[in-house]
């Protein structure tokens, strides 16, 4: 059969338009000449996209049609893009990436940032379904909970009136990382994009899941660095600080670890110093080679004589591994300048070297307490 | 929904009516703009209209619920498109899970697109040639006619000769794209 018969033939058939007989005859030679048939196929599958092509593109022109309708109307808005308008509307719409960008002196297609660890987000959508259902259970779990707790308070009322309400923490809608430099006033370094995100609450919860009120003291977009405190009376004060935090830049090839939260859980992670400079050779970062997510915003990056060396910040998008973090010395500097807020004049660093020459377990031990999760809403 | 499946277009304005504002909030409140408030509900409304041509079918939420979760769903995906991680807040809507459907309009986005470059690639008179054929189903006697062929065998011969071209086209592309 020749091809243009074979197309016609195959069109009359999806068409229906064959008579029995001839429909019959079509399906035997289908059936005895493979070939043929996957040319038919093919077929029927290329005539089924064209019409599904042609569906579409009715249905967008009809779309438009309404939604210019309604843009005339003023039901629908769209921000004017004339001249200078277009500028400011551009900038608006693209203010949060540029300042973050800016912040981190890339502009290009680069850096992306790793606050945010979210619940229920999955890149596999069959992971999603189950994470969700763990999520209702979760909800429930936590509104059974309340009620448990309502209860309780409840009944203690009732025998004791005392009992002091701790206030209710809302949900966190991000999750990152800080860590402590000053035990003694509760002062935690971690990013400045990480402390915007709170827009209601900022809480810090550490390693046992128990969770305290924070405030921001200190908050610079331009190196990308925040400094909060954490306010909450329920806060036990730790010992002093285990690391200390190195005044010098970090040294091509140091080994490091870090400790964070791109989960629930504390995490572990280590590396070494990739490359002195940040993305563009920004020189308020360096660059490291180890592995971080989301949520791993603030980690503290630590080498191997608990010399605190940086602090996680982004990472390159387009290629695994490229991760920057903020130089130490940049933590002394922010530091002087909370000196000369009110209020926080007392904040002082207090590191010891207590971790050189234990072995990396020992060394994470004593870290852990001193590394918080940042959430908020 | 039956309208959206005959292309009726008093339809599609009811459902924008009644559903845009929502949306647009959604979005305004998730880092997004109008602008981008309008291309996601553009998108969905065509999700829904691929959804409405399945025979198969059914909707077992209220539409209200049904678009809020598509919207919701690809306006996330385009936030981690444009490598922003920000936390969608809590849902104060209800949602349904829609990613079979997201699923399957990427597909056949990306279908449209590559049909869409096809198209374009075998010039006039090919292209409306086709068109009248296999889109807006003209007859072959109509078609020669307003072609010009003098004939509708001829105007079929052309036909079939433009049709492999495209097939040509389009699948290199999909080949190319599995």
């Amino acid at each position: 059969m020749e091809d243009t018969l074979l197309i016609d033939a195959a069109e009359r058939y999806v068409k229906g338009e064959m008579t029995p007989e001839e429909r019959t005859y079509f399906e035997e030679i289908r059936k005895n000449n493979p070939e043929l048939d996957q040319s038919v196929v093919e077929h029927i599958f290329f005539l089924n996209q064209l019409e599904k092509f042609g569906d579409t593109r009715n249905f967008k022109h009809n779309l438009n049609e309404v939604v210019s309708k309604l843009t005339d109307e003023g039901f629908i808005s769209k921000a004017p893009l004339k001249g200078k308008a277009r500028l400011v509307y551009m900038w608006n719409r693209s203010k949060r990436t540029i300042a973050v960008a800016a912040s981190i002196a890339g502009i290009v297609s680069l850096v992306s940032i790793l606050v945010f660890s979210t619940y229920n987000k999955s890149k596999e959508p069959n992971t999603q379904l189950l994470v969700q259902k763990v999520n209702e259970t979760y909800a429930k779990q936590q509104q059974i909970e309340h009620k448990i707790d309502k209860l309780d308070a409840e009944s203690k009322k009732k025998t004791e009136p005392v009992a002091p309400e701790k206030p209710k923490f809302e949900d966190a809608r991000f999750r990152a990382t800080g860590f402590l430099i000053d035990n003694v006033n509760n002062f935690i370094v971690t990013n400045a994009h990480v402390v915007k995100e709170a827009k209601h609450q900022l809480i810090v919860e550490n390693s046992k899941g128990e969770q305290f009120l924070a405030e921001a003291a200190y908050v610079n977009s331009a190196n990308d660095l925040a400094i909060i405190k954490i306010v909450d009376k329920e806060f036990k004060k730790l010992n002093p600080i285990p690391y200390t935090i190195r005044k010098t830049n970090a040294k091509l090839g140091e080994q490091i670890f870090m400790l964070g939260f791109p989960k629930q859980e504390i995490v572990y992670g280590e590396g070494y110093i990739s490359a002195k400079n940040g993305f563009d050779m920004d020189t308020i970062y360096c660059q490291l080679s180890v592995s971080a997510n989301e949520g791993n915003s603030g980690s503290p990056v630590i080498n191997k004589n608990g010399e605190l060396l940086g602090i996680i910040t982004s990472r390159e998008t387009n290629t695994e591994g490229v991760v920057f973090a903020i130089k130490s010395p940049n933590i002394y500097n922010a530091v002087e300048e909370v000196k000369k807020m009110k209020n926080y004049e007392a904040i002082k660093i207090t590191a010891a070297p207590a971790l050189k020459g234990a072995d990396r377990v020992t060394q994470i031990e004593k870290v852990q307490d001193y590394v918080f999760m940042i959430k908020g809403n | 929904m039956e309208g959206l499946a005959r292309e009726d277009k008093d339809a599609i304005e009811r459902i924008y009516r009644d559903n845009y504002n929502m949306i647009q909030s959604m979005v305004l409140n998730n880092s997004g703009s109008t602008d981008d408030a309008a291309d996601i509900f553009q998108e969905t409304m065509i999700v829904l209209f691929e959804k409405s041509k399945s025979p198969d079918f059914e909707l077992n939420c209220h539409l209200k619920t049904y678009i809020y979760s598509v919207s919701r769903r690809l306006w996330l995906k385009k936030l981690q498109q444009m490598q922003r991680f920000t936390r969608q807040p809590e849902d104060l809507e209800q949602t349904v899970p829609v990613e079979e459907e997201i699923e399957m309009h990427e597909k056949r986005q990306s279908d449209f697109s590559m049909m869409e470059t096809a198209m374009s690639k075998i010039g006039e008179p090919c292209k409306s040639l086709l068109e009248a054929y296999y889109i807006q189903k003209k007859q072959m006697q109509q078609i020669a006619a307003d072609f010009g062929y003098t004939n509708a065998d001829n105007a079929k011969t052309q036909k079939y000769k433009c049709l492999v071209r495209l097939k040509k086209l389009f699948f290199a592309q999909y080949k190319n794209g599995q």
